[in-house]
């Protein structure tokens, strides 16, 4: 059964062009771009391009980019970077609905020493600006909020979050991975000090990131060893993988207006139709400043992990913020804390499509929701009761 | 994902027994909302004192659907005392084993029987001395020995897979650990159960381990490892030839010596490489 997949927050497929553009680096043109002879002098200029597609569609110049392996990994090196280079200030600035690539690098720094500052957000998902701006400090050494929310798609004001850290001279780090490539970036016009982004997120493979570092920031490496990315990170470039990301940038800016039209689309196809055939659903997050391909929605009283299995069975790929599939016992981190219900909570499912997906895609999940919804529910004892309650209200 | 067995996946997808018996015998409600899982059972007995229908409604993921559909089908036709003998780990069991992290599906059913056969029999369903111990899932002290008591658990880890107990804001993981170190330490309970090693014995018999399980292992691959020292459980050990050099020593000392160490001589022990 070929798969439905509509779960690319969690990992996109590689876009054809770019497995072919990367592929002969594997095997024909393997050399090391640090080499001295022209058999890996011409890598390097395949990477070179690369770092120029990336800068492009940041809005950022080339040698301001820093080629990783993960998101994960810019993550840690931005924090670590900025508590290195002001080792006077000990106060992070952060939120309570960020990635686990910087709750726990700040949770770790909560236990040495340093005060963390988790701003909450509305029930809506939203930041508030105003207790954001109280939040900063002269002790402040960086700021850390993610562009968009992996889990509600939910985009947070960061251009103006960043102009508030540039008038108090405080560095300001943006986790960009959900939004670099499904919403413009322009990184010359808004003050970030230095950003994350993740390839697999957007149709380049797994294992390569970027950290953007702005020109003339301070910075300290977190990976030490050669000279590779002008001594910002040791470690032999994993060519493949840049000259991937190289690609799939330039692919993503020419897609980004399909992305906005065509994709949002199908979201909101997917979406309104679900609120409107199956009763006691709703979305989670404010629907105006969201991503164009995230749609994250709760179905009272039945819990997500059997939801997923069930849509399993159909091939339909998605992810839910349920206890059940997250390996711990509570639901997701950021429906809490924008305080959605547990009949809520439990059961809320995150579709995410991208460009490959189809109107042919969606009808099929709409089609065969309801009665996997309706199965769930008559086994769930909260259904009949509260059912009727709502019926009445 | 998780590694679902094929009888777990048929008892989530096509559930048996589902629903609830208006006139019913015995009545439980078990776990909350809240907690993300929760679960409606009851019974019917027959003329003769069997379990002659019994049926469930539950708010919960796979496992959970699948456990309560399992011990419905395997209390049928039991009597009351027959199905008061059914523990989770049988519930496990007859779905062909859970996830660990699922076993605590597995200790709702049980839980519900239980107390759908207290129901029947009139008694009171929880102890007033019982104390809840866990707060963000309200799970007691009574429950937790239990659970460490039938399931032999000797972790926090385990226990929290098992009752949820600690799987929440974690404060309470000083108390679970002191409810282990009880429960083991009474008798009968298997793993405290080993018969005291003294200190010369100890080290007599990692030294024969060393040389019967051990050596000859490395050996095979150009290495070697000698005993430096034993200080209480931590077993001080120095490696050669090829083992000296190697990279992954580390990893032998740990998945490979320790490992072997803590089965064939004491569960305790600690490897620790000295340079000597």
């Amino acid at each position: 059964m070929k798969p439905v997949y509509m779960d690319n927050n969690a990992t996109t497929r590689v876009a054809p062009e770019v497995l072919e553009a990367m592929l002969p680096y594997f095997h024909e043109f393997y050399g090391n771009p640090s080499s001295m002879h022209s058999f890996g002098g011409q890598v390097m200029k395949q990477v070179r391009k690369a770092r120029e597609q990336v800068a492009a569609l940041l809005g950022a110049s080339p040698e301001e980019i820093i080629f990783t392996s993960c998101g994960t990994e810019s993550d840690n090196t931005a924090i670590h970077s900025a508590l290195s280079r002001h080792p006077d200030k000990k106060h992070i600035v952060t939120s309570r609905v960020e990635h686990p690539a910087i709750r726990a690098v700040c949770a770790h720094l909560a236990t040495q020493g340093y005060r963390v500052t988790e701003l909450p957000v509305d029930a809506e998902g939203r930041l508030d600006l105003e207790q954001y701006k109280r939040a900063l400090t002269p002790d402040t050494a960086i700021i850390s909020l993610m562009w968009a929310n992996n889990e509600t798609g939910v985009i947070f004001p960061i251009e103006k979050a960043a102009e508030m850290a540039r008038e108090r001279n405080i560095l300001f780090h943006t986790d960009a991975v959900q939004a670099v490539g499904k919403i413009p970036i322009d990184l010359a016009k808004t003050p970030i000090d230095m950003l994350s982004l993740s390839g697999h997120k957007l149709h380049a493979p797994k294992g390569i990131g970027v950290l953007y570092l702005r020109k003339g920031t301070k910075f300290s490496p977190f990976m030490l060893g050669g000279h590779q990315e002008r001594g910002r990170r040791g470690g032999t470039e994993a060519t493949p993988s840049i000259i991937a990301l190289g690609v799939a940038a330039e692919l993503a800016q020419k897609n980004m207006e399909i992305e906005n039209t065509f994709v949002k689309g199908l979201r909101d196809r997917l979406e309104n139709t679900i609120l409107s055939t199956i009763p006691n659903t709703k979305v989670n997050g404010e629907r105006v400043n969201r991503l164009p391909n995230t749609t994250n929605i709760s179905f009272e009283f039945v819990e997500g992990e059997g939801i997923l299995l069930m849509m399993d069975e159909y091939a339909i790929c998605a992810s839910s913020g349920s206890a059940c599939t997250s390996g711990s016992l509570q639901p997701s981190h950021v429906l809490r804390a924008m305080g959605i219900p547990f009949t809520m909570a439990h059961g809320s499912i995150r579709f995410s499509l991208s460009v490959y997906n189809n109107e042919e895609e969606i009808d099929f999940v709409t089609e065969r929701l309801p009665p996997i919804i309706e199965t769930l529910r008559g086994m769930s004892p909260y259904w009949k009761t509260s059912a009727r309650l709502c019926g009445e209200a | 994902m998780w590694d679902y067995t094929d009888k777990v996946k048929d008892h989530f997808l096509n559930p048996r027994n589902v629903g609830e018996i208006e006139d019913a015998d015995g009545v439980a409600e078990v776990g909350s909302i809240a907690c993300g899982d929760a679960l409606k059972f009851t019974f019917k007995l027959d003329e003769k004192g069997k379990i002659r229908e019994a049926k469930f409604k539950t708010f919960g993921c796979a496992s959970a659907i699948a456990s309560a559909s399992a011990m419905t089908e395997m209390i049928k036709g039991m009597t009351v005392e027959e199905a008061a003998k059914v523990t989770n780990q049988d519930i496990a069991n007859y779905l062909g084993g859970l996830p660990e992290e699922k076993m605590h599906c597995s200790v709702l059913g049980r839980e519900a029987l239980e107390k759908a056969i207290s129901f029947y029999k009139g008694a009171p369903i929880r102890a007033e001395e019982d104390k809840i111990v866990c707060e963000c899932f309200g799970v007691t002290e009574k429950e937790i020995e239990r659970a460490v008591r039938e399931n032999r658990l000797t972790s926090v880890e385990e226990v929290t897979n098992y009752t949820k107990a600690g799987g929440g804001c974690g404060n309470c993981h000083p108390l679970i650990q002191e409810i282990i170190d009880r429960v083991l330490a009474q008798p009968g309970s298997s793993p405290a159960a080993r018969p005291k090693l003294s200190n010369v014995k100890k080290i007599k018999l990692i030294e024969e381990t060393l040389e019967r399980e051990i050596r000859p292992a490395l050996k095979h691959d150009g290495g070697d490892i000698e005993l430096v020292d034993v200080v209480g459980n931590r077993v001080m050990v120095a490696t050669r030839g090829a083992c000296s050099s190697c990279q992954a020593s580390n990893q032998t000392l740990k998945n490979f010596v320790e490992v072997k160490l803590r089965e064939l001589v004491w569960p305790e022990l600690v490897v620790e490489e000295v340079s000597a």
